[in-house]
């Protein structure tokens, strides 16, 4: 009897750690993981439209990157967010762009230069800003530029790969893998994204 | 016998490839060291100072620059409790005549560091694993143990954290 009451009270102490590991690890990790289903928005477009992810009925999924104006990160990056729109837009898997920054804290972030801003480098893609700040904390994102590629299922968007665009954001030219090139190629080869999860650098979102 | 001589030569070899990979150079016309990761690695684990302040930052970055006087305070209040502020610069190898104007303006007195690695994927997680990739960015390493900081600080917060490492 005396050993059962041992055994309980072992097993008890083994579940309550492993709950308490658990939601040790939780708390650490803000937002979406990989497999996650991302939620929709409603964010004002540069050109001045409302915009949702349910909006592209004809998407597959998309390519969702939190950028702005004002970072050298973003700016070294807005050269390749447009060709890879340009080549995965007719694929299904359109580039939205998102400033999560607050134009009050980062005037050259504010909504009239995002539209100069994109106006100037020609975007072909939305760009979307993050007015109150709500969306990027849902998705976690802690930096510009920060990508997440996701894949509808079933009318869910699962992400599907978390992280930097390649592997040398300053420099193209030193580029050697292109990470969410490749998942993206992988996904529409009905293929299972080998590289989930990259760190990107980057800007600290301003609150 | 045989064995404790192939391990000695083991390490004996690693110790030479370690010396011969870090090289140290300078960006033109200053003092600031410009290193790899690697190098940079190298340069933090043999560092004199028992306890280092380690701050990534960039010319550019508005908060890094707003808590730049807390480090210089910092590295200032504290250089004879052997603690040395290190700053990492992340500015772009296009950047480095606006890093070396803005650190002759600000008259830094801690030591600058620029590196330049680009592969930036390959070097966050070795600087800490929970490290995003967003800057500013701080790790304070002590002669027991290193804590990182993915945030900004004011001078009391970071007195107090490095407090936490050197008493």
């Amino acid at each position: 009897m005396k050993t059962f009451k041992i055994l309980t009270l072992l097993a008890l102490v083994v579940v309550v750690s492993a709950f308490a590991a658990n939601a040790v690890i939780k708390k650490e990790r803000k937002g979406y993981d990989v497999g996650d289903e991302a939620g929709d928005f409603y964010l004002r477009n540069v050109d001045n439209a409302m915009i949702s992810l349910m909006d592209f009925e004809e998407a597959k999924g998309f390519v969702v990157v939190f950028t702005c104006n004002t970072c050298p990160f973003s700016i070294a990056n807005e050269d390749r967010l447009i060709a890879i729109d340009t080549k995965y837009k007719k694929l299904g898997y359109p580039v939205i762009a998102i400033n999560p920054n607050d134009p009050h804290v980062k005037p050259g972030d504010s909504f009239k230069a995002m539209q100069q801003r994109a106006n100037k480098k020609g975007f072909t893609f939305p760009y979307l800003l993050d007015d109150g700040q709500e969306v990027f904390p849902k998705y976690g994102a802690t930096k510009t530029p920060h990508v997440y590629l996701l894949q509808k299922e079933n009318d869910k968007n699962i992400v599907k790969y978390i992280g930097a665009i390649d592997n040398s954001s300053r420099d193209p030219k030193a580029v050697t893998e292109k990470y969410l090139e490749n998942a993206l190629d992988e996904i529409l080869s009905g293929k299972e994204v080998s590289v989930k999860e990259t760190k990107a650098i980057g800007c600290a979102i301003k609150l | 016998m045989k064995q404790m001589l192939a391990v000695l030569l083991i390490i004996l070899t690693s110790c030479q490839e370690r010396q011969k990979d870090y090289k140290e150079t300078f960006i033109e016309g200053s003092n600031i060291k410009a290193l790899d990761y690697d190098a940079l690695e190298y340069y933090i684990q043999n560092h004199p100072s028992e306890t280092l302040v380690i701050n990534f930052w960039a010319t550019w970055c508005t908060p890094c620059i707003k808590e730049l006087p807390a480090f210089e305070k910092l590295g200032e209040t504290y250089k004879d409790e052997d603690v040395t502020v290190l700053l990492v610069s992340l500015d772009f190898p296009d950047q480095l005549d606006e890093l070396k104007a803005f650190v002759k303006k600000k008259d830094l007195q801690s030591e600058v560091l620029y590196l330049d690695d680009g592969d930036a994927n390959a070097w966050i997680p070795k600087v800490n694993d929970s490290w995003s990739g967003a800057i500013p960015a701080t790790l304070i390493t002590g002669s027991k143990r290193k804590k990182f900081y993915e945030r900004s600080f004011s001078y009391d917060e970071l007195e107090e954290e490095l407090n936490t490492l050197i008493n």
